[in-house]
C-alpha cells in the first residue's frame, strides 16, 4: 500500500485542474454520489474525487500525480460490474474513462476494431454490422457496459464456449501504467515475443494498469443461428442432455439452462411460451452456414428426445428465435419482479456435478431460509444462482451473503471456480482464500507489485490481504465447508 | 506414466540453496527455439513427469503432466472423437505439451481454433521458491486471480516448471476438404482474408510456391457447399499438406542451420520488401521468411506490419533473437520474472540476454 505523504482533496484537485477543465474534475459529495458504487450496489464508498480526463496524455499526469502522492485510483468504465470492482477507495480518486467513447477505426478486411475504452460492447458490433461482422463475447450488460471493463473483468456471455473469452477476442491494449508509462501490450499478430502480459492483464481488475485502447478481433456475423428449446422433468435429465450434446460433436453457439423457479418468472415476464411445468429448460442455439445448421438441428432435436425431454421446440423464424432468448435474456429482472431484492452469484462448475449441485443448493435454501432461482450458463459450467431475499428485513442481506458464500465454496469443491465471470472485486475477496492457498495468493501479491509497486491501483480488491485469509479459514468456516464437501462427494 | 514432481522440486530447492542455474527440458525436441541454453546451468528434465490426470470427454476438458508426448495425448482424445483444435506442431516423437506451451506453438488452425495458450484452463508451476503452486482450474470460465496460466504462453520456462496443464479439448470435425490454385503472392493477402470474412467453415489458410490452400472443416454438408461455391481445386492428399505445415516438415522449412525468420504481424499488411522465400500461414498473420539480415533490420519490417519478429530457428542464436522490448515493458518483464524466480534460476538468457 501507499506509504507517501498524502496531499489534500483541494490541493490535488487544483493540481488535476492544471490540465483539465474544472468542471470534469468531481469534488462536490451530490455530483460524486452515483459514483460511490457499481452494479454491486451493496458496496458503497464515497472516493476523494472524481476525475474525467480525455486524452492519454492527461491520464498519465494523473497517474504521475497519484503515484508521486501514494493516492489510490479506481478506473470506472461504465459501472456495471457485478463484483465491487470499481467500488471506489475513500482516500482515493475515481479515474472514469467515460470520455473515452470512439470507435477509433474498424477494418472489415483483417476483421478488427480499434476502440476507445469506453465504447459501449454492443455498439462494437452495431458499428461492424454494415460490414457483415460482430464482436463475441456478449455478457448480459453489453448494451451498457464497456469494452475497458470487459478487459479488466475478461467478461464472456452466453457464447463463450464457441467464441471464447474476452481474452480469445482482443489482439492488444495501450495501457497507462500506476507510475505513468504508455505501454503497447500485444500487436496486430496474433502473438507476441515473451511471456503473454495480454493474458495477464485481461481480468486484472484494474489492478495492473489503466487500459486507454484496445484492438479486437471482429468475426463474421453466421449465416444463420436456430435455437432448440427443451424442457425437462428433472434437471439430472437436463444436465445429461448438455452432455448428450457436446458428446455428440456440436459445439453450440449458446447453451442455457434454467430451473424451475426461473422458468416460471421468465415466462411470466416475457410472455415467451416455456413449458412452466418443467424442472429444467434448455436453450440450445445452433449457428454456422445454412446446411451445417440443419445438419446440427436435427441432431439436436434427436438428442433431446432421446434423452428424456418432455417439450422440444425449435424457432422457426427470427422473431421466434428471439422470443425464446427474451426470457432467458430477462431473467434477472424477471426474479427480481417476484422478490424485494435478488442477489446474483457467479459460480463456475465442471457440468458433470451440475444435479449435484443444484440439489445441495436446494437443501442450503431451506437450511438459510432463502429462496433461490438458477439460471446456467449450461455450455461452459457458469452458474448464476439468484437469491431472493428483502433488504428491508434486518439480518436478511447478511444471511444472503453467507448462503452466497456457501455456494462458492460448494463450487471449489466439485472442483469450479468462485467467478466465472463477474470478477473477485471486494464482494469475493474472502472466498478468494477457499480457491488458493497463501503461496498463491502471495504469488499473485509478487505479479501485482511487477507492475505496480507502490500499490495505488485498485487497492483492496481482487487479492486478499493474507492475515485476512487466516481468519476467514477458521474453524467454525472449515466445519461448515466440511458438511458440504461431505455432501458433494457423497 | 509417472508423477515425478516431487523430484522436481527437491531438484529446484537444492538447485537454489547451491547457487545453480537449471535449463527445463521436456522431450529435447525444441531446442533450437529461444537463445542458446546456458552452459553454466544443469538440466532439469520433465520429460519423466508424464501420464493423463483426468480426462472428462464431456466436459472437453483434459487435465494432463506436462511431460506428456502429444502424441500420447492425442491418441487419447482421438478414441473419443475429439482433438487438440490448435493442432500443435510435432518436432518429434518426443514433443511434450508442455513444451508446447512455453513456445506457445500452434498450427495451422490457429486463427480460428485460437492457440494453445488461448485453450489453456490452469495450470500447476514449480517457482523459483521451489513452490508447487496450482492456478486457474478445469473450468473454461474461471476470473478468480491473475492468468498466470496464460501467461507462460511464450515465456520459455523462464517463470518457472510447468508440472501440469489443464486444456480445453473439442471434437474432431465431421469432415475437412482441402482447396488448391494458384496465386501471386501480392494478390494473395486480399483473398485469404476476403475468405476468412465470410461466414463459411475455413479452418486453414496458407500460400507458398504460388499456391494457396484453404482448408474446410466442419459438418460434412457445409463442407462441400462451401467447397462447391469457392473456387480451387480439391486436393487429394490435403490431410497429408497440412500435417507436413503443422509439423514444419513442408520442404520450405528444410535445412536446419540457415536463419528461419517468423514474422506475426497484421494480417492484411503489406509484405516486409526483403529477397528471399515466404511461406504465408495464418491467412497472413504468420509469414516465414528464409534469408539472411539482422534482427534489427527485420524489426523495423515488422513493426511497419504491425506486429514483431523472432529468428525462429537456425542463425547466429548467441545474440537476440527475438523482437526487442521497449524500456517500460522490459522492466515489467523483469520484475515479473523476479516475482516468481528471484534467483534467475530457470533458463538464463533463454528469451533475451537480459532475463
Amino acid at each position: 500500500m501507499a506509504t507517501k505523504p498524502k496531499i489534500s482533496k483541494a490541493e490535488l484537485a487544483d493540481q488535476f485542474r492544471t490540465f483539465i477543465e474544472p468542471e470534469y474534475v468531481i469534488t462536490d459529495d451530490e455530483t460524486i454520489k452515483p459514483y460511490e458504487c457499481d452494479g454491486m450496489s451493496m458496496y458503497c464508498e464515497m472516493p476523494l474525487l472524481v476525475v474525467l480526463p480525455e486524452t492519454v496524455t492527461q491520464v498519465q499526469r494523473i497517474m504521475r500525480i497519484c503515484h508521486e502522492h501514494g493516492i489510490p485510483v479506481v478506473a470506472r468504465g461504465a459501472g456495471t460490474g457485478l463484483s465491487a470492482g470499481a467500488m471506489p477507495n475513500k482516500e482515493g480518486v475515481v479515474l472514469s474513462l467515460a470520455k473515452f467513447n470512439r470507435i477509433l477505426h474498424i477494418d472489415p478486411l483483417e476483421r478488427t476494431a480499434c476502440l476507445q475504452p469506453g465504447v459501449r460492447n454492443l455498439a462494437i458490433s452495431e458499428e461492424a454490422a454494415q460490414y457483415g461482422l460482430y464482436y463475441g463475447p456478449d455478457p448480459s450488460s453489453q448494451i451498457a457496459c464497456t469494452i475497458g471493463g470487459n478487459v479488466a473483468e475478461n467478461s464472456g456471455g452466453v457464447h463463450c464456449l464457441k467464441y471464447g473469452l474476452t481474452v480469445h477476442n482482443i489482439l492488444s491494449v495501450e495501457m497507462v501504467t500506476a507510475e505513468g508509462d504508455v505501454v503497447n501490450v500485444g500487436s496486430s499478430g496474433l502473438d507476441s515475443c515473451g511471456m503473454d502480459l495480454l493474458a495477464l492483464l485481461t481480468g486484472s481488475e484494474g489492478l495492473l494498469g489503466v487500459v486507454t485502447e484496445v484492438k479486437v478481433k471482429l468475426l463474421p456475423k453466421p449465416e444463420v443461428a436456430q435455437v432448440v428449446m427443451a424442457g425437462f422433468d428433472s434437471v439430472q435429465k437436463a444436465g445429461d442432455a448438455v452432455g448428450g450434446i457436446i458428446s455428440h460433436g456440436i459445439i453450440p453457439g449458446g447453451l442455457e439452462m434454467m430451473d424451475g423457479h426461473a422458468i416460471v418468472a421468465a415466462d411470466d415476464f416475457s410472455g415467451a411460451g416455456y413449458p412452466r411445468e418443467a424442472k429444467a429448460l434448455l436453450l440450445c442455439e445452433v449457428d454456422g452456414t445454412e446446411e451445417e445448421v440443419h445438419e446440427h438441428i436435427a441432431e439436436a432435436e434427436a438428442v433431446f428426445r432421446k434423452l428424456g425431454a418432455t417439450s422440444v421446440r425449435t424457432s422457426q423464424s427470427e422473431q421466434e428465435r428471439a422470443l425464446l432468448w427474451l426470457g432467458r435474456k430477462s431473467a434477472f429482472p424477471a426474479v427480481g419482479r417476484i422478490s424485494p431484492d435478488y442477489y446474483c452469484m457467479d459460480g463456475t462448475i465442471p457440468r458433470r456435478h451440475i444435479a449435484k449441485v443444484l440439489t445441495d443448493m436446494q437443501a442450503l435454501s431451506e437450511e438459510f431460509g432463502l429462496r433461490v432461482a438458477n439460471v446456467f450458463h449450461a455450455g461452459d459450467g457458469n452458474l448464476h444462482p439468484l437469491i431472493l431475499f428483502d433488504a428491508n428485513v434486518p439480518g436478511e442481506f447478511e444471511r444472503t451473503e453467507a448462503f452466497g458464500a456457501a455456494i462458492l465454496e460448494m463450487c471449489v469443491d466439485v472442483g469450479g471456480c468462485i467467478t466465472g465471470e463477474h470478477g473477485v472485486g471486494v464482494e469475493k475477496i474472502r472466498q478468494m482464500a477457499v480457491q488458493f492457498n497463501d503461496l498463491e495468493l502471495q504469488q499473485f501479491h509478487d505479479v501485482k507489485a511487477a507492475f505496480d509497486p507502490s500499490g495505488i491501483l485498485n487497492p483492496g480488491k481482487g487479492v486478499p490481504a493474507l492475515k485476512f485469509c487466516q481468519e476467514y479459514r477458521s474453524l467454525e468456516h472449515k466445519q461448515h465447508k466440511h458438511e458440504h464437501t461431505e455432501a458433494a462427494h457423497g | 506414466m509417472a508423477d515425478i514432481s516431487q523430484q522436481l522440486q527437491e531438484q529446484v530447492l537444492q538447485a537454489r540453496s547451491g547457487g545453480e542455474k537449471l535449463n527445463i527440458i521436456g522431450g529435447g525436441t525444441k531446442a533450437f527455439i529461444g537463445r542458446e541454453p546456458s552452459r553454466d546451468a544443469s538440466d532439469l528434465n520433465v520429460g519423466g513427469h508424464t501420464g493423463i490426470v483426468d480426462y472428462h470427454p464431456v466436459e472437453l476438458v483434459m487435465t494432463v503432466r506436462a511431460g506428456t508426448p502429444l502424441r500420447e495425448i492425442e491418441a487419447v482424445l482421438a478414441e473419443q472423437g475429439q482433438a487438440l483444435h490448435f493442432e500443435p506442431p510435432h518436432f518429434g516423437p518426443e514433443s511434450t505439451i508442455g513444451g508446447t506451451l512455453a513456445c506457445n506453438l500452434s498450427g495451422p488452425s490457429r486463427p480460428w481454433a485460437g492457440s494453445v495458450r488461448d485453450q489453456v484452463l490452469g495450470i500447476r508451476l514449480l517457482n523459483g521458491k521451489g513452490e508447487h503452486l496450482r492456478f486457474g482450474g478445469e473450468v473454461m470460465k474461471n476470473v478468480a486471480g491473475y492468468d498466470v496460466s496464460r501467461l507462460q504462453a511464450g515465456a520459455l520456462g523462464t517463470l518457472g516448471v510447468i508440472t501440469e496443464i489443464s486444456l480445453k479439448v473439442m471434437p474432431h470435425p465431421a469432415a475437412s476438404l482441402t482447396l488448391v490454385q494458384d496465386m501471386a503472392m501480392d494478390e494473395v493477402l486480399h483473398y485469404m482474408n476476403s475468405r476468412a470474412a465470410e461466414p463459411k467453415p475455413i479452418t486453414a489458410a496458407c500460400w507458398v510456391d504460388g499456391k494457396v490452400y484453404l482448408r474446410l472443416s466442419g459438418a460434412k454438408s457445409a463442407v462441400e457447399a462451401t467447397a462447391e461455391k469457392w473456387s480451387g481445386d480439391v486436393m487429394n492428399d490435403g490431410q497429408a499438406f497440412w500435417r507436413s505445415v503443422q509439423d514444419m516438415q513442408h520442404e520450405f522449412f528444410a535445412g536446419k542451420d540457415a536463419p528461419l525468420w517468423r514474422f506475426s504481424v497484421g494480417s492484411t499488411a503489406d509484405n516486409p520488401v526483403l529477397e528471399g522465400d515466404w511461406f504465408i500461414d495464418w491467412a497472413g498473420s504468420q509469414r516465414w521468411f528464409r534469408g539472411a539480415g539482422e534482427l534489427s533490420d527485420m524489426e523495423t519490417q515488422a513493426r511497419a506490419a504491425g506486429g514483431q519478429v523472432s529468428l525462429f530457428r537456425g542463425g547466429d542464436r548467441t545474440g537476440e533473437v527475438m523482437h526487442s522490448q521497449p524500456n517500460a515493458l522490459k522492466t515489467i518483464q523483469q520484475r515479473v520474472k523476479s516475482s516468481f524466480d528471484p534467483d534467475g534460476l530457470f533458463n538464463p538468457g533463454r528469451l533475451y540476454s537480459w532475463m
